[in-house]
């Protein structure tokens, strides 16, 4: 065998299913350890990871920063914070399926106008269309509640599960195992896209524009289809957070919740796969411990952001790869 | 022989400088063609504008008996034109392989494909790795393209562009950047390759040495148009080409 086709049989991607399966038990058992509060934090810390996910396939794999990604998860929970308000829906499948219709058609405008761009360009243009959207959450408030926002009851799971009991119970359990289960499912499509021919395509574009397109790569197409799924997995996330939450408010909209999904993709390192799920989980914790702790939770974030950016430029997972690395080198 | 890529009086205008001025400028099947002249000669303009990086401002373009003017880059591709870059143009955070395995998924249309797993296509990367082959390249497939030495990317450049099955590969420059002494290695690694497999191959260069000892035919370019078209024997004589390019005997 030739040294490339033995270097081949080394970097089969069903390897990382290694450390999947592990994760997976850990998840799965936590309600049995963890009490309800810190399975719901979780909870969030899973919702989050979702939507980072699908954030990075744009920053990570396609080279775009996205400053807007608040639109699509607002466009999430505002779909079905609508559906409950003129529809009387209340099952969760029909929620998401909403939610995913609403955000593929929001995508594909806004990133038909938006990959016509690159770099800073692009990421200004996507913030301001996700402060469209958030000044229309915000003034048209007999529609959304303006800035009273729109409550959204527990939903009815699977046609049987409803919160009808005891809340808390429902969403420390039924909810919560709803949750990593739609968690497991994008993890493991995203995975499937980051490795297809496509998402090669994707990283081809993100490091060399000019030659993608002198492999016969079309650029505009692929990063809107980048854009399009990026987007949908964000709003998957944005609908299943609003039954966990009871309320969605045009914060959500904002462009600094936007930040925050820049800033917890940072944190766990977008160059990496696993990334961006690392660094919402912990960037929730962060958030939640560091606003009861103290009002000032802003400059204590911003403070672990300087630190990341200057000591730890590759997030936390990129940190432990290198530090992985370099113990299993000794 | 017949004709393979055919431009009739094409122009390229930048403000008030006409880099390409009304060429008519053609390509043989299966013949290694070499383009020289001196920097601004118009070369490279010659070469974006049938690669399809630049629209000509007038004129046409026609590829295998198709006009091929309008048509987008990826279009030129499917139909059979390929090209490399001066300035080596690569994918630096992936392998070697993966750059080559790219342009096959790209050409076989499978890049389309959001539900499949890259690794799991063992078609392509047999495919990849015996380009790599070809290229003398397979030691380092797995090395970031980023960490090549520069002759190196030189032929990686030159190895993606092949993958896609190109009728006609156009090569801007593949030596310059690296040692006199890894000239001719890289020269005739890509000499063989186009020959065993009658690729018509137009070459930029500037090193005449490399001109003369591996192409069929030489087309000289000078302000825009073209000065000389000939063997090199007869590229030799030319007075024009020897008192404007090359230099007379006493000065080279």
């Amino acid at each position: 065998m030739t040294t490339a086709a033995l270097a081949l049989e080394h970097r089969s991607p069903v390897r990382t299913l290694g450390w999947a399966i592990p994760a997976l038990v850990i998840l799965v058992a936590l309600p049995w350890v963890a009490d309800q509060y810190q399975t719901i934090l979780l909870a969030y810390g899973l919702i989050m990871g979702i939507a980072a996910l699908g954030f990075n396939l744009l920053l990570g794999y396609t080279g775009l920063l996205s400053f807007g990604h608040s639109a699509y998860f607002g466009v999430g929970a505002y779909s079905v914070a609508l559906m409950v308000k003129y529809l009387d829906v209340t099952s969760m499948e029909l929620f998401l399926a909403g939610a995913v219709v609403a955000c593929v058609l929001v995508t594909a405008v806004f990133g038909f106008a938006c990959v016509r761009y690159t770099r800073i360009f692009f990421g200004i243009l996507t913030m301001a269309l996700s402060q469209v959207l958030w000044s229309l959450a915000f003034k048209f408030f007999w529609v959304t509640g303006g800035t009273d926002g729109l409550r959204v009851p527990t939903p009815t799971l699977l046609g049987v599960l409803t919160g009808a009991g005891d809340k808390i119970e429902f969403l420390a359990t039924a909810y919560y195992y709803y949750v990593l289960a739609i968690f497991a499912v994008c993890v493991a499509v995203m995975w499937v896209i980051v490795n297809s021919p496509f998402g090669r395509a994707l990283q081809a574009i993100r490091d060399n524009e000019v030659r993608a397109a002198f492999v016969g790569i079309q650029i505009r197409k692929y990063r809107w289809v980048a854009f399009l799924v990026s987007g949908v997995f964000t709003g998957l996330a944005g609908a299943l957070w609003v039954p966990l939450n009871g309320l969605t408010t045009p914060d959500i909209m904002h462009w600094t919740f936007s930040g925050e999904i820049v800033f917890m993709t940072v944190l766990g390192g977008f160059r990496s796969f696993t990334g961006p799920v690392i660094g919402a989980i912990v960037f929730n914790y962060l958030k939640t411990y560091a606003v009861g702790y103290t009002v000032y939770w802003q400059l204590l974030l911003g403070v672990v952001l300087v630190i990341l950016v200057v000591s730890l430029p590759t997030g936390i997972v990129g940190t432990f790869e290198r530090l992985w690395t370099r113990w299993r080198s000794r | 022989m017949t004709v393979l890529l055919e431009t009739r009086a094409v122009v390229k205008q930048f403000g008030e400088f006409r880099a390409v001025d009304r060429v008519d400028f053609r390509v043989e099947e299966g013949e290694v063609l070499a383009l020289i002249g001196s920097n601004g000669a118009g070369k490279t303009t010659l070469v974006n504008l049938i690669s399809g990086l630049l629209r000509p401002d007038a004129g046409q373009i026609v590829f295998r008996g198709a006009d091929v003017t309008t048509q987008s880059v990826h279009e030129r591709i499917a139909a059979g034109i390929a090209r490399s870059f001066q300035l080596v143009n690569l994918f630096d955070q992936l392998s070697a392989l993966d750059n080559v395995a790219l342009a096959i998924f790209s050409r076989q249309g499978k890049t389309r494909k959001l539900w499949a797993l890259a690794e799991a296509d063992r078609p392509v990367w047999q495919e990849a790795i015996e380009i790599l082959a070809t290229f003398r390249m397979d030691g380092k497939a797995t090395v970031p393209a980023g960490g090549l030495s520069q002759g190196e990317r030189k032929l990686l450049d030159v190895a993606i562009a092949y993958a896609l099955r190109p009728r006609l590969l156009f090569l801007d420059e593949p030596t310059s950047g690296v040692s006199t002494r890894e000239k001719a290695p890289i020269m005739d690694t890509i000499s063989a390759v186009v020959r065993s497999e009658r690729i018509s191959a137009a070459i930029i260069e500037h090193d005449m040495d490399v001109v003369f000892s591996y192409s069929d035919r030489i087309v000289a370019m000078h302000q825009g148009a073209i000065l000389a078209d000939g063997t090199p024997d007869e590229i030799r004589r030319d007075e024009r080409v020897l008192t404007t390019l090359i230099g007379t005997p006493e000065t080279r």
